[in-house]
């Protein structure tokens, strides 16, 4: 099925590369069970209309999703979801949820602007999470892992 | 579509502009000097550059609307007079000349009979999306309007290589975007190679994946975006009574502005930037362009890709 909903935003401003940002959104949507398997991903040539994206742009994104295991191209078809990112443990994450939105509440009771908290989280999460890529627990056991390292945002 | 995904890539692909040694001289001096470049097929290559820098020469070399004073251009291997070359080139200039007289029908009738290789119904379908009436004299439709049927003409000769001279420059921002999903979507389908000139660079960041920029007649840089932007760096950091760091000195400055106590270099890195005395973030297209446009003495950057020997070959 064609994902009519899915629209790239690209933030032409932003020091990340279009192609990049492509990237992401489509993790994004691939965690968030946006897109599943089988799914067709929009053609360059639509994004190109409703977005104005080179089409060359969105083909490199499709192309390193592809090296990654998450979707294939069908010559003549288009391209095709594989693997889904999201992860079956949907009890778990609202638990985890909830936490985090408790903690959240009394960061803000305690005084911390948006800025702070998204400060203080990024540095406890690359202590944390250090050795491992970005998007590594995402992927199952046999999943493609994503190349460690920071991404240089801003 | 898949021609599209074939026609990127490597060295080896087929250069759908090639310029040796391209100069051109009026009576008022040289409008454009020794570019030597290539514009691999399938790219939609931005052609930036301040009023006056020598866009439309080039353009027009191209085009076959005028001859270079120095050196040779090749369209896809061919000389921009041969019958090979006209064939698979079209150029729109910035005046986009339609006859106000005639009908959107007759302007499309008329592409028909003065092309051999004519698709109707592609430039009719161009056309209709912007709900342009057919039977509308071009006299009586606005300029976005305009702009599409000149775009329906142009790809209606289904040309290989497409000469856009600033496209866009009379439209409102919501119709630029129209236009340009567009003009995008068409050369996917076709894998058409587009070198369209602009002045609106916030616009080209998403739009082209390739870049010439001309200063002063001169080529300053060409190459693929995304390798002309990760081959620079931003640097920002606390200056000492204007003095930058010393170790700025090791990696090619393209500019350094200081504002207060803080300077910001556009550097090309000759060894690893990390470390230094300052922040280091990867520029985004406008800032690379302005950097090179307010430098006219730095030296110019002309990638692999782009690069051909300046000698001219024989005609």
């Amino acid at each position: 099925m064609v994902v009519k909903g899915l629209e790239f935003r690209i933030d032409r401003r932003s020091g990340v590369a279009a192609y990049q940002q492509i990237v992401q959104q489509t993790k994004q949507a691939l965690r968030l069970g946006v897109l599943g398997p089988g799914d067709q991903l929009p053609t360059a040539k639509s994004v190109a209309q409703t977005s104005a994206v080179n089409p060359n742009t969105t083909l490199k994104a499709y192309r390193e999703l592809e090296r990654e295991g998450l979707v294939e191209a069908r010559p003549g078809l288009g391209t095709f979801v594989r693997q889904s990112l999201a992860r079956p443990q949907a009890p778990v994450d609202s638990l985890l949820r909830g936490e985090l939105e408790s903690w959240m509440d009394r960061a803000r009771e305690a005084g911390l602007e948006q800025d702070d908290v998204t400060a203080l989280v990024t540095s406890v999460m690359e202590e944390r999470y250090a050795g491992t890529g970005p998007a590594a627990d995402h992927a199952g056991p046999t999943g493609p892992v994503e190349p460690a390292g920071p991404q240089h945002q801003q | 579509m898949m021609s599209y995904e074939t026609g990127y890539g490597g060295p080896a692909e087929t250069s759908a502009i090639e310029a040796r040694g391209v100069g051109r001289k009026y009576r008022r001096g040289w409008a454009l000097r020794d570019c030597s470049f290539r514009l691999p097929a399938g790219r939609i290559c931005g052609l930036v550059g301040p009023n006056g820098a020598g866009k439309t020469t080039l353009m027009a070399i191209a085009a076959n609307l005028l001859a270079p004073t120095t050196g040779t251009l090749r369209v896809f291997g061919a000389a921009p007079e041969s019958a090979e070359a006209t064939r698979r080139t079209a150029f729109l200039a910035q005046e986009k000349p339609l006859f106000r007289r005639f009908t959107v029908a007759e302007t499309l009738r008329m592409g028909r009979e003065l092309n051999p290789g004519w698709d109707q119904r592609a430039a009719e379908d161009i056309v209709r999306a912007g709900n342009v009436p057919l039977d509308a004299k071009i006299g009586t439709l606005s300029g976005g309007q305009r702009t599409r049927v000149a775009f329906a003409v142009s790809f209606g000769k289904r040309p290989d290589l497409l000469l856009l001279d600033e496209p866009m420059s009379d439209l409102d921002p919501l119709v630029r975007h129209e236009l340009m999903g567009t003009l995008l979507a068409e050369a996917a389908e076709r894998g058409t190679t587009v070198l369209m000139s602009t002045h609106m660079l916030a616009e080209l960041e998403n739009t082209c994946d390739y870049l010439l920029v001309i200063a002063g007649g001169r080529l300053r840089m060409a190459g693929e975006v995304d390798e002309l932007r990760t081959s620079h760096a931003v640097l920002t950091g606390v200056h000492s009574d204007g003095r930058t760091p010393p170790e700025l000195a090791y990696h090619t400055v393209v500019e350094t502005r200081t504002s207060g106590r803080q300077f910001t270099s556009l550097i090309r890195p000759d060894g690893p930037v990390a470390g230094g005395p300052w922040e280091a973030s990867t520029p985004n297209l406008e800032e690379l362009l302005l950097a090179y446009l307010r430098s006219p003495e730095a030296p110019p950057l002309i990638s692999p890709s782009s690069y051909v020997a300046p000698q001219a070959v024989a005609a």
